[in-house]
């Protein structure tokens, strides 16, 4: 039974494998059983599956060598050895974190787990459509912060940051930049040597390939240390067998994105500039993130008056539609979200986030059905909320 | 040592967010109301964030320790 009949549009939290991807994957499984550690024969393919992918990855992102690609398990693995593994290594050269305050939840827990070893944590601010405040990151920067984390762009308001800015700011501290690219890559281009990042972190699923692959760009005057040990795969930074299906479809999929992702952009902007369009008709509708500077896919709004789990319960249940609320930190505490707080908005007005991410099965012809649905959806939960 | 005998304890040592609160309202939400719920919590952002989500929620914060990196929360549910 396939669940995907309705308007899926919540890419972000999950989205199929590429068919594509997942036929060119499918003989890692079911053809190739070999542990790419392992001598023989049918080791040493799995092995060039593994670099084939490594390659692909790296051609992505403009890496300027393959052998700075170290695959994990998933972006979050991939951000706690970014962050955990790059700090503990640097130590003695200081002791103080950055990250902007709208980083995901792994960013900044690793950074907390940090915290109670002797590291000191501090915030970035981010203006009220999710840039990060750049006066504040000069003045906050110092040569004891081995580690600053900014995200690409951000998964629940889809503003893109100014990467290469923050890269020179923190350059001329001769400081280490983290990059967290989980939602920004294969969505727009990114070069690490042009942009000027150290460490940038990748997830396989949110390029359309499969789960249990994420990937770590570590550039090559980065020292680091592993958080887990183990054997020595992946340069002893990623130890444990190797996902074989997962590495070589990620590779695939990344291979893919690069040659697809510019018209892929053309197509589902315009997409999400008519759905923009249409739902801020709706009164009391307003865009969170940034109005131009987000990513092609992303629409996200906020809704006076109601709250973001009953639109999404309703539109689902009642249109067939599925959307999100935003982080899924909120979503398990029904909590606001602290990236829409970080934007300085009230926790009243947080709570009624909805966000959508399109993907390869949405068209135009979606977009007055889903407005139709995200009008009704709105005055029925208006009708009924005692606010 | 507070000489508060919780009616439950919910040991957050070690999780970070969302953990502690979402496990704390479902611990709550499993005692009767007037009850208390003990909460231990090394998560730095615990201080701020368990206080803030009693009070918005409408639960009445009895006492806070706070011993090396670990917060103890006693919390009376009232609805």
């Amino acid at each position: 039974m396939s669940f995907m009949q309705g308007i899926y549009l919540d890419n972000q939290s999950a989205m199929l494998p590429d068919p594509r991807v997942l036929d060119f994957a499918k003989r890692y499984l079911i053809e190739v059983p070999g542990n790419p550690s392992a001598l023989h024969s049918v080791g040493l393919a799995a092995k060039s599956a593994v670099e084939e992918a490594r390659e692909k990855v790296a051609e992505l992102i403009n890496a300027e060598d393959a052998r700075n690609v170290i695959f994990t398990g998933s972006a979050t693995e991939a951000n706690n050895l970014a962050i955990r593994g790059t700090a503990m290594r640097n130590a003695s050269k200081g002791m103080s974190l950055l990250a902007s305050r709208i980083e995901h939840i792994s960013v900044l827990n690793s950074m907390k787990d940090l915290q109670k070893n002797g590291f000191q944590l501090q915030l970035i601010p981010v203006d009220s459509k999710g840039i990060v405040d750049l006066q504040a990151l000069e003045r906050m920067i110092s040569k004891q912060t081995i580690v600053t984390s900014v995200m690409y762009a951000n998964g629940e308001i889809g503003t893109i940051e100014p990467i290469k800015e923050i890269s020179h700011i923190v350059h001329e501290k001769g400081m280490l930049l983290h990059v967290d690219a989980t939602v920004a890559a294969g969505r727009i281009p990114i070069d690490v040597q042009n942009d000027g990042i150290d460490l940038l972190t990748l997830s396989s699923n949110d390029i359309c390939g499969p789960q249990g692959a994420g990937a770590l760009y570590a550039g090559p005057d980065v020292k680091i240390q592993p958080v887990t040990v183990g054997g020595g795969q992946e340069r002893g930074l990623r130890p444990g067998t190797e996902n074989l299906f997962a590495i070589a479809g990620m590779g695939e999929a990344a291979r893919l994105a690069r040659l697809e992702m510019s018209d892929d952009s053309i197509r589902l902007k315009a997409i999400r500039d008519s759905l923009i369009r249409e739902i801020l008709k709706i009164d009391e509708t307003h865009l969170t993130g940034h109005a131009t500077n987000r990513l092609p896919h992303h629409a996200s709004f906020r809704f006076d008056r109601i709250e973001g789990e009953s639109i999404l319960l309703t539109l689902d249940a009642m249109f067939d539609i599925q959307v999100s609320t935003g982080s899924a930190c909120s979503s398990r505490t029904l909590e606001a979200s602290h990236v829409l707080l970080a934007l300085g908005l009230k926790h009243e007005q947080a709570h009624g986030s909805m966000v959508m991410t399109l993907g390869k099965s949405n068209h135009p012809d979606q977009i007055s059905v889903v407005f139709d649905a995200v009008k009704k959806t709105v005055a029925r939960l208006r009708a009924l909320s005692p606010l | 040592m507070s000489d508060i005998v919780p009616d439950t304890e919910l040991d957050c040592i070690g999780l970070y967010c969302p953990l502690p609160l979402s496990m704390a309202k479902e611990n709550i939400a499993n005692i009767d109301i007037g009850q208390v719920l003990k909460i231990l919590a090394d998560d730095p952002d615990a201080e701020k964030d368990i206080p803030g989500w009693a009070k918005r929620a409408g639960h009445q914060i009895l006492m806070f320790e706070r011993s090396g990196q670990v917060a103890t929360f006693w919390i009376k549910r009232i609805r």
